[in-house]
């Protein structure tokens, strides 16, 4: 029942979120209080699950319900895929009211059918939404009868939008994969290596995985499986048998690093490639885990000498731009771990974060980014409404914003430089590489001749 | 000769050409000036759209949510309309809500548009904001459709059931979703060329042009403002552009009297002309000068074009309103249509100059381009995995469009709009021509299909 699955999620032990409630505040669930009428933001639970599981790049993603949860949200993102393209494609069943009146399983389960024939997928996920879970239709049954009579794994993800935010999604989406997808296949045993690990909460965004990979085919570790960046449904299947796990993106699935702990013994470490600091650290626990996995012992040395010329090699290339942002004044208004992850490469050019943004931030990302403004709580704030965040702009206050792309226009309205460093950025910005990018588009932003062009006022403004 | 149209029985539609109606509501909301759309659903109904349409526009788009959830679906949703419009009104100051219903509440089958008086009346801070309503399920119609249901609301709410005194030199324009701030712009161009001035309904050249404000402001910048719904009456026409605005235009002209005329979009030469002849009979005023040498400018484009479409196949996919036209200017030229997809089934499909219209998605499209081996696809952004699949160039066109900027300003209507889109796609069909003959000495010969 999604009724047992919710509280389940909700009561994740691991969830430093979560610790920190009171046992009242637990049963409500998670981002409860962003879900204010007339003064959210931010998707459903079903928004939450389908940006967790369509980097899975070779299934077939199908939505059941009206055309707004598909229609208006197709190819919308900028996972990448270093091969099959079918998770780019929008399915849906495009319920209709006469659906909404007879019940939407039928065309579900032809729908399934029709893209199996069609596309053959290793396997297709079934996204359920609000309107056919209001009206009953038993998806979890209809993918059922479709796998045991197609041949063809069909997974239900239960994660109607009315459930809650994206956030929960996200873990409902980790709960599909615990409950049908993991463990369901066993690799060759001659192909099991104790410096295999798996990636959880990476989504290889504008392919940023380009980046990491490299870095790891030197050290030998191998990915067994992106959850779910650039993922391959078999390769999914038999990552439980990865030696190690690294949790990016802390909240998102953390259900999945401490369930795959639980039912198969697979040590996980939280961790981050944005930044030098946080990528060097992501490289030394994971070798550290690999040996205590079995890796040779020398995989540390490695990994320590790659850390060193990797450092030295990413501030040569960082230094010639830091002339140009020194004393520039940054907005960091990001969340989660960017919190303070990307905070001390900033400090390194010499530039200022006048503000940073701890939504959705554990405690510890906090402890972390009030360490980094060396104890300025000042400088910690939750949400900035947008007229603030305006003026701060327009009077100057900062010279360039690090945002999401919800916060772009306040940005430029206010003729102020702006950086995407959220989900549809359009650069990469992990690993080492990834931050000598950052600071390029930062340099590239803030010093953009067209500042001077946009801040002039008209001709016939100018006072005598 | 009248297109067939086909409504395959196909259970799953694959890489929907669709948007939803609520989308198209809040859309049209957006054209009303500072205005707050609100979605009656869960959150994730308003953060597809609103990340749609920004993507589109390239603008903050100010759409806010009733954050429906489990307990409120099954107990109902009132309490979270009422609190979302107190909220919206305290915090952004709007002078008008624009609510549209979901998939998720309409299912339930909750009925706000009656209930709205009451929750105005026992909440003083909903007392100077206008409040409006439509009922847009996600399951039925597109866009389009959702942002008609939005104009018929809006003429419902702030249009007097009365007759003015007519002032002979005002007409209304009700615009279809398929018109970009550019275009209206243009409208009322032209319409002012012949001493006419226009209240556009609903108007996004004020308020999703693309400029920058010089303050803050969390509502639509710009747009219709409810006095100008309150003129309307005394307009001395209404020309509504597009078949989709048929019962807007119906509703408008019986509660106020002014006589309607439901026009195509004034894209294609006999289009524009029906325009500019119209607006001769409201006004009485002979056709400008210069309208006169913009038609024949559209006259010599199809001259220097015509050529290059001449025995070209296309591939069209689109909304009506925006279908026919194309449909009609492709055809005009020479080119031919086996492929040409609509959204929904409406009466004018049938004059689609094509031998039949497919109610479809874009699947439809990329499968009957690679059987009819056509030159060109033309549809909105998401063509682009099929015409890199199929190696055929897409002509974009249409919503959404978020792989391209200046959206807001392309102009398809009138003898500018028609002369510079005529021009636009000539010049693919002149590019695939020197892709095809590269190396040669330039000479176009027989054509053969790419791809």
């Amino acid at each position: 029942m999604l009724k047992d699955k919710l509280a389940d999620v909700f009561n994740e032990p691991d969830c430093a979120t979560n610790q920190a409630k009171s046992a009242a505040d637990k049963k409500k669930g998670c981002a409860i209080k962003g879900l204010q009428p007339g003064a959210a933001a931010g998707g459903c639970a079903f928004d939450g699950a389908k940006i967790a599981l369509q980097p899975v790049v070779d299934v077939a993603h199908l939505v059941h319900g009206p055309i707004a949860c598909e229609g208006n949200a197709w190819d919308n993102r900028h996972s990448g895929s270093s091969g099959p393209q079918l998770y780019r494609m929008g399915f849906t069943t495009d319920l209709t009211e006469l659906d909404v009146i007879h019940g939407g399983e039928k065309k579900l389960w032809k729908a399934i059918k029709e893209i199996i024939a069609k596309y053959d997928p290793p396997a297709v996920f079934v996204y359920q939404t609000c309107v056919p879970a209001l009206i009953g239709d038993d998806v979890k049954k209809v993918c059922m009868v479709a796998t045991e009579k197609l041949g063809i794994p069909v997974i239900p993800v239960d994660a109607p939008g009315f459930v809650g935010s994206k956030n929960l999604g996200n873990k409902l989406a980790g709960e599909t994969l615990l409950d049908y997808v993991i463990g369901t296949a066993e690799p060759d045993p001659d192909d099991i290596r104790p410096t295999d690990i798996n990636l959880i909460g990476e989504y290889n965004l504008v392919g940023e995985l380009g980046q990491i990979i490299p870095l790891l085919d030197e050290l030998g570790i191998r990915i067994r499986a992106g959850i779910t960046g650039d993922a391959r449904y078999r390769d999914l299947t038999m990552c439980h048998r990865a030696s190690v796990n690294m949790l990016l993106c802390g909240q998102a699935m953390i259900n999945v690093a401490r369930k795959m702990q639980e039912r198969w013994g697979i040590p996980y470490f939280e961790g981050s490639f944005y930044g030098i600091e946080d990528t060097s650290a992501a490289l030394r626990n994971m070798a550290a885990l690999c040996v205590q996995q079995g890796a040779a012992p020398d995989l540390i040395e490695r990994t320590d000498a790659l850390i060193a010329r990797e450092e030295a090699r990413c501030w040569d290339r960082i230094r010639p731009h830091a002339d140009r942002l020194k004393g520039r004044k940054v907005l960091l208004y990001t969340g989660g771990h960017k919190t303070w992850s990307v905070v001390s490469a900033l400090h390194e050019m010499g530039m200022e974060v006048v503000r940073t943004s701890v939504r959705k931030a554990t405690e510890t990302d906090k402890a972390k980014a009030l360490d980094l403004m060396e104890g300025n709580e000042d400088a910690l704030v939750q949400a900035i409404p947008n007229p603030e965040m305006y003026r701060m702009l327009r009077e100057g206050e900062a010279d360039i914003m690090l945002s999401g792309g919800r916060t772009q226009f306040v940005a430029l309205k206010a003729r102020t430089a702006w950086l995407d460093i959220n989900q549809e950025r359009l650069y990469a910005y992990a690993g080492y590489d990834g931050m000598v990018e950052l600071v390029k588009r930062m340099d590239l932003a803030v010093n953009n001749p067209v500042w001077a062009q946009v801040r002039a006022p008209a001709p016939w403004e100018v006072s005598p | 000769m009248n297109a067939a149209v086909l409504t395959p029985r196909k259970a799953a539609s694959v890489n929907p050409l669709k948007s939803s109606a609520p989308l198209g509501a809040a859309m049209a909301y957006l054209g009303m000036a500072e205005c707050q759309p609100l979605f009656h659903g869960s959150q994730g109904c308003t953060a597809f759209a609103m990340v749609l349409m920004v993507r589109h526009f390239r603008e903050a788009i100010p759409v806010q949510t009733t954050a429906m959830n489990e307990i409120s679906t099954i107990l109902g949703g009132m309490d979270h309309v009422e609190q979302a419009l107190v909220t919206i009104a305290t915090r952004a100051k709007p002078k008008l809500i624009g609510i549209c219903s979901t998939g998720l509440t309409e299912t339930r089958g909750e009925d706000v548009g009656p209930e709205l008086k009451i929750l105005k009346a026992r909440n003083p801070e909903l007392a100077d904001v206008g409040v409006v309503f439509a009922a847009t399920p996600d399951y039925a119609g597109g866009l389009q459709e959702g942002w008609a249901i939005a104009v018929t609301a809006l003429i419902e709410a702030f249009v007097p059931a009365e007759k003015l005194p007519t002032d002979r030199d005002q007409i209304t324009i009700l615009a279809s979703s398929a018109l970009t701030p550019g275009d209206i712009d243009e409208l009322r161009d032209i319409t002012e060329a012949f001493g006419l001035s226009a209240i556009v309904l609903p108007d996004l050249s004020g308020s999703l042009d693309g400029h920058v404000p010089d303050a803050y402001q969390g509502t639509s910048y710009g747009g219709t403002t409810l006095e100008d719904m309150r003129r309307l009456g005394a307009s001395a026409a209404t020309l509504a552009f597009g078949a989709s605005l048929r019962r807007p235009a119906e509703v408008l002209e019986a509660r106020t009297g002014v006589p309607s005329r439901v026009l195509d979009l004034p894209l294609g030469l006999e289009a524009a002309d029906a325009l500019i002849v119209a607006l001769t009979e409201i006004s009485g005023r002979p056709v400008p000068n210069r309208l006169r040498r913009q038609r024949s400018q559209v006259v010599d484009a199809l001259l220097d074009s015509h050529f290059y479409y001449g025995g070209k196949s296309v591939a069209l996919a689109a909304e009506p309103d925006l279908l026919l036209p194309w449909a009609r200017l492709f055809a005009g030229l020479g080119a031919e249509l086996p492929v040409v997809i609509s959204t929904v089934n409406t009466p004018e499909l049938a004059a689609v100059p094509a031998a039949s219209v497919t109610v479809g998605d874009l699947e439809d499209l990329e499968h009957g381009a690679a059987e009819a081996r056509c030159d060109l696809l033309v549809t909105h952004a998401h063509g682009r995995q099929a015409s890199a699949r199929l190696g055929i160039p897409l002509y974009r066109m249409g919503f959404p469009m978020f792989d391209r900027v200046g959206n807001q300003h392309r102009v398809s209507v009138g003898y500018r709009g028609t002369r510079d889109r005529v021009f636009e796609v000539a010049n693919l069909f002149l590019e695939s021509l020197d892709h095809e003959h590269e190396g040669e000495d330039g000479h176009a010969g027989s054509h053969t299909a790419p791809g």
